[in-house]
């Protein structure tokens, strides 16, 4: 049968690959002096930072580390770790 | 604790328009310029895209990240495959169903995809082109395009005994668009994240055709670190090396001022790899200094302090 | 309706009468007088389309491929060095399955530059993955471009067509066309409704990147499809047959082939010389019979073999060429015939380069040398003159 293919029909089905694997530091959202502006979710090249109400976390299936965030987040409120086995 | 006084609720965050999991370089700026362009954009928007980074990176088969409806053709087409999308709404009866944004790279709009480009402006589609300026064809291994700036080293325009590196200066891209005659035209940088997503929104709510250029910093093809992504879209602004302004109908209408904040061109050129050879020689200070040239040609130019 | 027109003017009115809603446009001669009488019927309100003059063959492909990928139905037309501009665009449209129709006015190939009629041009995208019709009068090219909407739409196909009419010789030239009824094109051509285009409300991804994982099953579809395209092709034609009352269509077309021991295999318009040719040798006691291939792509192996069974020596004229290899034509019949021991001497001759005139003495001179056996794989009518240039 020669049915066409070629198209995705899945819109956003490239979240099936974690790139979370990716990355040597990760950031990690101290929750202490957040004033909830947002920038760290819009600054995410990957879009991966979600949360509300000065909470925030980057979704670690996806965070490829590049420290972004941390280093955009006006309140310091964000810190890189090496990711250790 | 957060002064909550002049605050108004937000909603909680929801995922992009543009899906994580897609294979962008950590700290890619034309990820983020594109996830924030397609989110001021909205769902009811349909994209054509050129070959390039983002394409190849968002849509390996069976897989695509991209959540609105989404063609890529070739490397200089988006321009006229858009042109064809939106005469096929207006003849299907859906006109106003999508914005319509076609979109490419500094190497696929400046370049190789100029002619299409100003056939979709002369003609007056209702279509936002973006081009996404990394300044060199980076998906091919960061080789040299028009756009690519004054004594930037790529591996086709390579600094080397006898080379600083790229010959020429920037092709003026916007003022080519804005020769046309087309209503709207922006430049903006990632590094300006809202300042891009607004110039999204307010292109998408005039009629006709529309150019916006997003300085797009490279962390592999720039040589810098990837967390350094805003602050170096930051700097080429406030050097005076990448104005950010709009134009209607021909006239510049709106300029970011520097003031204060404006800053040497070393600012911005240390930082990056590309740049480096400007610094590892004594003579490179010339070099430094024709580029200072530049910048304060912009400042003037524009009106930029 | 029949109406005395140029072969341009009878593609332009099939395209009319076929409802596209978009139609983009560069001109090259020999072309432009489709693209002008279909402009022209825009003007006046007797096409509801929408027209896009483009900033060249490059950008009137892509126009059509965006469209045609929203869930339009669109058409274009070139030439020869517009052909060849379009030719990225062109194996893109079939490999994203989107089922444009394009005609072909055929013009040779520079350099040198000329702007007269051959076929290298549609022979240049033989590879691409376009079904390829050719016409051999006014009426073919009218009924063809019909009958290639209607195959290419079909969901088992979707596959883009080239409809191809030689240039000045069809598209220039005055012949009696019936026009069909828009009613019963209607009938015969339903609006196109695609599975997959753009929309918001079912958004997807056309053109992502294959990997080595991905890429060749691609490939061997669009191989599978060519295949079936055939037999749906001669069905396409006894609809046509049905719903118009005459049969104008499938992959090949006989004359007087009974008995015949030596048949023409060729395409285009020359075939009508071709046929005045056999005329002539029957006439004189030959048993001479002509092939004319209607559709080059799908190459319609089974049916020319079992065409030409019997027949002794099959005479290919063609206005194409590999150069580097020869005769296009010929090599796919001989191809055709490989390992059959039934198999015909096949003699291949090309002609009509950048508009040569092709007379029937030309013909017949073909005829002749392959009766004697004499030296059978030419280009017929050298000159002289031509061939002493030293500059």
């Amino acid at each position: 049968m020669s049915k066409p293919v070629g198209i995705v029909t899945k819109p956003g089905s490239s979240k099936v690959n974690k790139t979370g694997s990716w990355r040597t530091t990760r950031p990690v959202f101290l929750h202490k002096n957040c004033n909830d502006c947002r920038i760290c979710v819009m600054v995410c090249p990957d879009g991966v930072i979600f949360g509300s109400d000065s909470s925030y976390d980057a979704d670690l299936d996806y965070c490829k580390g590049c420290g972004i965030c941390a280093r955009e987040c006006p309140t310091d409120d964000i810190e890189m770790v090496l990711e250790v086995k | 604790m957060a002064d909550k006084t002049e605050k108004k609720e937000k909603p909680p965050v929801v995922e992009s328009f543009l899906a994580p999991g897609h294979r962008a370089c950590a700290g890619c700026g034309v990820a983020l310029a594109a996830r924030l362009a397609l989110n001021a954009a909205g769902q009811n928007t349909i994209v054509a895209t050129a070959t390039g980074c983002l394409e190849v990176f968002s849509t390996p088969y069976p897989e695509s990240a991209w959540k609105v409806p989404w063609i890529h053709s070739l490397f200089e087409n988006p321009s006229a495959v858009a042109a064809g999308i939106e005469v096929a709404l207006k003849a299907l009866g859906r006109e106003g169903e999508a914005n319509i944004i076609a979109q490419g790279g500094d190497g696929a709009t400046a370049d190789i995809g100029i002619g299409c480009l100003s056939g979709m402006f002369e003609r007056g589609h209702n279509i936002l082109y973006i081009c996404y300026d990394n300044e060199a064809y980076m998906n091919t291994g960061v080789q040299r395009s028009g756009l690519t700036p004054f004594d930037s080293h790529t591996t086709t325009s390579p600094s080397g005994s006898v080379s600083w590196g790229n010959r020429t200066e920037k092709k003026p891209l916007p003022q080519i668009a804005a020769a046309h005659g087309i209503p709207y035209v922006a430049v903006a940088t990632a590094g300006y994240p809202m300042d891009l997503q607004n110039k999204v929104k307010k292109a998408l709510g005039i009629k006709g055709p529309k150019y916006l250029q997003v300085h797009s910093p490279c962390p592999l093809g720039w040589a810098y670190k990837p967390e350094d992504t805003i602050e170096i879209g930051r700097l080429a602004v406030l050097t005076g090396l990448y104005p950010i302004y709009e134009m209607e109908n021909t006239e510049i209408t709106k300029v970011r001022k520097l003031g204060k904040k404006r800053q040497p061109v070393e600012a911005y050129l240390k930082p990056q790899g590309r740049f480096r050879h400007l610094f590892s020689k004594p003579e490179g200070k010339e070099e430094i200094k024709r580029i200072q040239k530049i910048a304060d040609g912009n400042i003037e130019r524009f009106g930029l302090v | 309706m029949k109406k005395i027109i140029e072969g341009s003017l009878a593609l332009a009115e099939a395209v009319k009468l076929c409802r596209p809603h978009v139609v983009s446009a560069y001109p090259i001669t020999p072309q432009t007088h489709i693209v002008e009488n279909l402009a022209q019927m825009v003007a006046d309100g007797e096409l509801k389309c929408e027209f896009v003059n483009t900033e060249s063959e490059f950008g009137a492909a892509s126009v059509v491929l965006g469209a045609s990928a929203a869930g339009a139905r669109a058409f274009s037309a070139s030439s020869s060095q517009g052909l060849l501009l379009m030719a990225e665009v062109l194996f893109n449209i079939a490999g994203m399955r989107l089922p444009v129709v394009l005609a072909c006015a055929n013009r040779s190939v520079s350099a040198p530059i000329n702007i007269w009629n051959d076929q290298q041009d549609a022979a240049a995208l033989r590879d691409a993955g376009l079904i390829q019709f050719f016409a051999e009068d006014n009426q073919e090219v009218h009924d063809m471009i019909i009958q290639a909407y209607k195959v290419c739409e079909n969901p088992e196909i979707c596959l883009p067509a080239l409809v191809n009419l030689d240039g000045f010789i069809l598209t220039h030239a005055f012949e009696p066309v019936e026009i069909c009824d828009q009613k019963l094109v209607d009938e015969f051509l339903p609006p196109y409704r695609p599975a997959n285009y753009l929309s918001v409300d079912k958004p997807m991804t056309f053109g992502a990147l294959f990997e080595p994982t991905w890429y060749q099953e691609t490939r061997y579809r669009i191989q599978q499809t060519m295949e079936e395209a055939k037999p749906l092709i001669e069905e396409v034609s006894k609809d046509f047959e049905k719903t118009f009352g005459r049969f104008s269509g499938g992959l090949l077309e006989k004359y007087r082939m009974e008995n015949a021991d030596t048949v023409f295999v060729s395409m285009g318009s020359v075939v009508g010389t071709i046929k005045d040719a056999v005329d002539e040798l029957r006439k004189g006691g030959e048993k001479a019979g002509v092939l004319k291939v209607r559709v080059f792509r799908p190459f319609p192996t089974e049916a020319i073999t079992e065409a030409l069974e019997g027949v002794k020596n099959v005479i290919v004229m063609e206005k194409m060429i590999s150069l580097g290899a020869g005769g296009i034509l010929a090599s796919e019949i001989k191809n055709a015939f490989y390992k059959n021991p039934q198999a015909p001497d096949v003699s291949n001759f090309i002609f009509g380069l950048g508009g040569r005139d092709i007379p029937l003495e030309s013909i017949l001179e073909a005829y002749a040398k392959v009766k004697k056996q004499e030296n059978r794989d030419v280009f017929v009518d050298l000159r002289k003159e031509a061939l002493e240039v030293t500059y």
